[in-house]
Order: C-alpha cells, then sequence, then structure tokens
C-alpha cells in the first residue's frame, strides 16, 4: 500500500466522520424544530408538571446548550439519552437489545441474496440468450419492480395465512425465514443483473481469450478468471445493499413482528419518541456510512487498475 | 470511342465535360428527407418491442386514471353505508366483489339497476375499485412531480457547477458529496415525520390542504436530497461535452456559441438527462409506497396504491385481494417505467448505439 491510497483511506474515513457528524446534527435540529415540546400531547399535565419534566430532561435549557450537550454524551459515553415513552430505559440499552435480532436478520439477508445472486448472475451470463438466462432476467426484473413491504404482505398472504407452511410471527428461528427472504429478494436480483454484465464484460476480455488459447479447462476459466474479476462490481454494491437492508428491515420487521430495531424504530415515530428517533436515525445512519467506507476502501484496494482521486 | 488514350497524357478526357444525363442526375436526388437524432431515436424505441409494449401499458394506466373518475358514478372518499341523518348502514362495509349493500339489493329486486362493485368495498364502506383507480392517479402523480423538481433542481445546480467550474464547482461538488453520503431513506423519515408536524398548521385553510402535508413534506424531500444524483450526472454531461472534439471542431469552422450549444449540446446531454428523470418516477413511487407503510404517506382519505397495500394488511387474513390488486397495479407500474426507461436508454443514448 502506498502512500497515495493510505492518504485516500484518509480522507475518505474524515469524510465519513464529517458525515455522521452532519447527520447527528441534521436530525438533532430537525427534530427540535417540532413545534410543542414532547411533552405537549400528554394527557391529564399541568404547566407546573410540563415544567417539571422538562427540566428533568434538560429541554428548559437554550437550544444550543442542549445541542452541545448532547453532542458531548455521544462522544464521550455514547449515550442517546433517555427514552421518553418506555420510563427508565436508555435509548442505547434498547437499541443494543434490537440490534441482535436485527443484525442476525440483516447479515443472513446479505449472505443469502449475495450467494444466490452471484450464481444466477453468473449462470445467466455464462447461458447467455437461452432459456435459462430469459427466465433469470425476467424474474430479477420482477423482484426489482415490487416494494419490499408489499412483496412481505404477499408472501405472509401466501406462505404463513393460505399455505400454512412457515409462522407469521417472526420472533422464533423459523418464522425468520420469510422476512428474511422479504429482506433479501430485492438485493439477489439486483445482484444477479450487476453480475449478469460484469460476468459478460469480463467474458469478452483478451486474457479470457488468451487463457483459452493457452488450453485453460472451463471451470478454471469461470472460477479463476471470469468469476473473480467480474465480481468487483458486485463489491460496490454491498454499501448501497446494506443500506436497503437496513431500511428494508424497518418495514419487514413491522410485518412479520419481529422484535428488532426497526420495529422499535417504526413506533418511535408513532409514539413520538424523541430521543429514541434521534438515537436510532443517528445509529443506523452511523452504520451505513461506515459501511459505504469499507465498501469504497475494498474497492480501491482490491481492485489495482483503479487509480485512485 | 475515343483512341486509346495514354497513361500519362495530359489531354483532357473530354467525355468528363458532357451534360449529365438523366441517369446520372439520379444519384443527386434526395431519395427520403434526411432524419433527426430525435426521429431515429423514437423509429428505435418503436422497433424494440418490449419498451413500446410498457409504453402503451403507462399510457393506458394514466388515462384510465384520469378519465375513469370522471364517470364513475362512487367517489373515493364517499362512504356508502353512511347517509345523513340516518344510522350507519354497515351492510356496505368489506362488501365482497360483485355484491351489493342492503338498500341497492332492494333496488335491484325492485327491478332497477345498480352499478356493481366490481372489487368490491374496503372497510369503511367505500367503493375499492375507484379507490384503486385514484390511488393509482395519486402515486403516479406523485412520482411525476416529484422527478419534475428532481429534474429542475438537479440540472440548475449541474449545469452552474459544469459551466462555472473552479471554485464555484468545488464547493458545490462537496455540498453535494454530503448529501450523497446521508443516508437518504433515513433523512426521509426524519423529515417526512417533523414536516407532517410542523405543516400541518401551516398549511390549514389553504389550497395545499387538500394535497396534504405528507405528500408536501415527501416533495420537499425530494427537493432537499434527491437531487444530487442528477446535479452530479448533469455536470459530468456538460464537463465532458465541453471538451469533445466535434465541439472544437465546430469551433474550429467558426460556429458560434448559440448553435454549438442548441445543435451538440443539448441534443447530446437531453436525452441523458430524461432518461434519468424517467427512471426516477418509480424511485420516488417506491418512497411514496414506503412511507406510507410507515404512516407517513398520503393523508387520509386521499389513497395511494402504497396506503392502499398498508392498509390492506389489516384484513389479510379475509380480504387477500386488497392487498394483491395494488400490488399488481404498482408493480405493473413500475415494471413498465423500468422497462420504458431502458428502452429509452437503448433508443436515444448515442454512446451505446455505435
Amino acid at each position: 500500500m502506498n502512500s497515495k491510497t493510505l492518504f485516500y483511506i484518509l480522507k475518505r474515513i474524515l469524510l465519513a466522520v464529517f458525515t455522521v457528524w452532519v447527520v447527528i446534527t441534521i436530525t438533532f435540529f430537525v427534530m427540535h424544530s417540532v413545534p410543542g415540546g414532547p411533552f405537549v400531547g400528554e394527557k391529564a399535565t399541568t404547566p407546573a408538571v410540563q415544567a417539571a419534566m422538562e427540566a428533568k430532561y434538560g429541554l428548559d435549557k437554550p437550544l444550543h446548550e442542549q445541542y452541545f450537550t448532547y453532542l458531548g454524551d455521544i462522544i464521550t459515553k455514547f449515550d442517546f439519552g433517555p427514552s421518553l415513552k418506555q420510563r427508565g430505559r436508555m435509548v442505547i440499552d434498547i437499541i443494543f437489545d434490537g440490534m441482535k435480532t436485527s443484525m442476525a436478520l440483516g447479515l443472513i439477508a446479505a449472505a443469502v441474496s449475495t450467494v444466490f445472486g452471484v450464481t444466477l448472475g453468473a449462470i445467466a451470463a455464462l447461458r447467455r440468450n437461452k432459456l435459462i438466462d430469459r427466465i433469470i432476467m425476467v424474474i430479477t426484473t420482477a423482484f426489482v419492480s415490487m416494494p419490499s413491504f408489499i412483496m412481505g404482505s404477499l408472501l405472509l398472504a401466501l406462505f404463513a395465512i393460505q399455505l400454512k407452511w412457515l409462522p407469521a410471527n417472526g420472533s422464533t428461528a423459523a418464522g425468520l425465514v420469510l422476512p428474511v427472504i422479504t429482506l433479501a429478494l430485492y438485493p439477489m436480483a439486483y445482484i444477479t443483473r450487476l453480475t449478469r454484465s460484469s460476468m459478460l464484460d469480463v467474458l469478452g476480455q483478451d486474457y479470457i481469450r488468451t487463457a483459452k488459447a493457452k488450453g485453460v479447462s472451463g471451470t478454471r476459466i469461470i472460477f479463476g478468471h471470469a468469476l473473480k474479476n467480474s465480481l468487483i462490481p458486485v463489491l460496490t454494491y454491498l454499501g448501497p445493499m446494506l443500506a436497503y437492508i437496513v431500511t428494508g428491515s424497518l418495514v419487514v420487521e413491522q410485518i412479520f413482528a419481529v422484535p428488532g430495531i426497526g420495529r422499535a424504530f417504526v413506533s418511535s415515530i408513532t409514539n413520538r419518541d424523541y430521543p429514541m428517533i434521534m438515537g436510532t436515525t443517528i445509529i443506523l445512519a452511523a452504520l451505513i456510512v461506515i459501511m459505504n467506507l469499507v465498501t469504497d476502501i475494498l474497492y480501491k484496494v482490491v481492485d489495482p487498475r483503479i487509480t485512485l482521486e | 470511342m475515343n483512341p486509346k488514350k495514354k497513361k500519362f497524357s495530359f489531354h483532357v478526357d473530354l467525355d468528363s465535360f458532357m451534360p449529365a444525363s438523366d441517369k446520372d442526375k439520379e444519384y443527386m436526388v434526395q431519395m427520403r428527407p434526411s432524419t433527426t437524432f430525435f426521429r431515429d431515436g423514437v423509429k428505435r424505441l418503436y422497433k424494440n418491442k418490449i419498451a413500446f409494449v410498457s409504453f402503451i401499458v403507462i399510457i393506458l394506466i394514466t388515462l384510465a386514471s384520469i378519465i375513469l373518475p370522471m364517470f364513475w358514478p362512487y367517489s373515493y372518499e364517499t362512504q356508502l353505508g353512511v347517509t345523513p341523518g340516518q344510522p350507519v348502514d354497515s351492510s356496505y362495509n368489506n362488501l365482497a366483489p360483485f355484491q351489493y349493500g342492503k338498500t341497492e339489493q332492494a333496488l335491484i329486486d325492485s327491478g332497477e339497476t345498480v352499478f356493481p362493485h366490481v372489487f368490491g368495498t374496503d372497510a369503511a364502506g367505500r367503493d375499492y375499485f375507484i379507490r384503486v383507480i385514484y390511488g393509482t392517479r395519486v402515486s403516479l402523480a406523485v412520482g411525476f412531480f416529484a422527478s419534475v423538481i428532481v429534474l429542475l433542481i438537479g440540472t440548475l445546480v449541474g449545469s452552474i457547477s459544469g459551466y462555472f467550474g473552479g471554485k464555484v464547482d468545488m464547493i458545490i461538488m462537496r455540498f453535494v458529496d454530503i448529501i450523497y453520503s446521508l443516508p437518504d431513506m433515513l433523512m426521509v423519515i426524519l423529515l417526512a415525520t417533523v414536516l407532517k408536524l410542523t405543516l400541518t398548521p401551516l398549511i390549514e385553510g389553504t389550497f395545499l390542504e387538500a394535497i396534504g402535508s405528507n405528500i408536501i413534506s415527501l416533495f420537499i424531500v425530494f427537493a432537499l436530497l434527491y437531487w444530487v444524483s442528477m446535479a452530479r450526472l448533469i455536470r459530468g454531461q456538460i464537463l465532458s461535452l465541453r471538451e469533445q472534439e466535434y465541439v472544437l471542431s465546430a469551433r474550429a469552422t467558426g460556429a458560434k456559441g448559440k448553435w454549438i450549444i442548441t445543435k451538440h449540446l443539448i441534443p447530446n446531454c437531453i436525452s441523458v438527462v430524461i432518461i434519468s428523470a424517467a427512471l426516477q418516477i418509480p424511485s420516488a413511487i417506491f418512497t411514496e409506497s414506503y412511507l406510507s407503510f410507515l404512516g407517513l404517506g398520503v393523508n387520509a382519505p386521499m389513497p395511494s396504491l402504497g396506503s392502499l397495500a398498508s392498509d390492506a394488511l389489516n384484513g389479510l387474513t379475509s380480504y387477500p385481494y386488497r392487498l394483491v390488486i395494488p400490488a399488481l397495479v404498482i408493480s405493473l407500474i413500475v415494471l413498465s417505467l423500468n422497462l420504458f426507461g431502458d428502452g429509452l436508454r437503448d433508443a436515444f443514448d448515442p454512446k451505446l448505439n455505435a
């Protein structure tokens, strides 16, 4: 690794840190611009009680002071404050609780979509314009055209309610099958198309012809040369895929009642649990930013042909 | 025949100076008018069967969503069981397709004809067919206007950035970089949540109230966040086009700025812009349906395809068709838009049909 690469990585890390800071700032000020405090809607509170509540959560202080306290707590203690609606619980604890399930769901979905996507894409490319290629392309086009929550609801209606093959509730291991499929279908379709086009591109390259001319066997050409090189564009999709899975899990966890971070986030929106909305947005955003950073760096490190800007 | 000509003789070949015969003149006749770039593209698009069919589907769906509500006897917000001054007639709620409520059945028995409820009614006794049609209209309109907003802002910022270059370009592009690296969906949810609360009192009583705070906040979100990729695209186009050899050669042969812009830059740039704007529509429809599911989409009683599908989840066991219908319509729209967009790109992107 030369100094240029290191400089690039450093620059990207700084941009990522800056982005997370921008997210925290936007989230803080946007949430605090809501007219009326978080306790206005509560029933049976007198102004005195409201003032006491606001003093307890530090909402009576000037806005910039609240901002620096909030930012300072996040940096030094990784503390996002207490939840307003789940009394006595800290936001970060609720998030970590949900994170275990959500991480499992997300990682399995990511693995499933990558494995199936690459396989199907490679098959489609190697059997270009044959029947199997056409079928794969039609199915993936259909999958890309359906929002995840509709896909999830249809799967729920078909496999859990009509056929009763799988449980509708996602809190057990068997119940995670449908949420995983729902989350994995769109990225899988996308990866299939990506692999197919980049594989077709690679198969037309000179070094493939050279390998053929040297008498290298078909399997070695596919696995040793073609597949390896056509996976580079797929690598760049890892970041966006994670972003998709994170936002997709918000609705998928809601549909299948998976006790994860997505469901906690959605219910915090309906409950107007401000610290919870802020904390979840920031943590999920940071996760996406970090994943994009890793993807970008990996991309540049893996493919030596790519020049660094 | 002339005598045999010596190879190196300077004698003039007199044949070359004979008046042209009619046969010779035929070469100069213009067989067909020269085609323009646009017409050429349309011809290619016409030949692409998938794109053409998708285009027809989009046109049919759009026309249906505009025309059908005009003469359909039911409206999307009328609860058929509710008549002022009388108790609510619950026989109108949750009708199966082609079934009728009590009073309607009485009319039919007395020999009158009643317009059928093609898809039945929903839980509040509203004709479901017209709600699907109206929801299609709302979803299409949201997608269309969102992509127009993106197109306008993106083109403006992108062309300023590309045209001025230098420091202006650098500042704008760093700004674009930051917005680009924000996780868009999370920001959309955050902004939609907050704008919903902020906007509702602001627009009360104005004509904007009819559109609803959620749709307006969706547009604001698109205006704030989604223009960046369009701006990048247009900046890149302008930067690369400015340096092309044919622009240089046009300049060298004395072409003025106006000619270069209208004959070279715009035709080469516009197709890419329109295609990405067309592909923006399905993404906006997706975003709207996603927000509808989270309760941040269109305001009730206005339906959108997303809100219809998410409402259907409550009665999924008994009325699965209420989910399947909007799901099919939304997939059909997004699928045809995507296929048509791909077809447009194949037909109009001059770099691809080399």
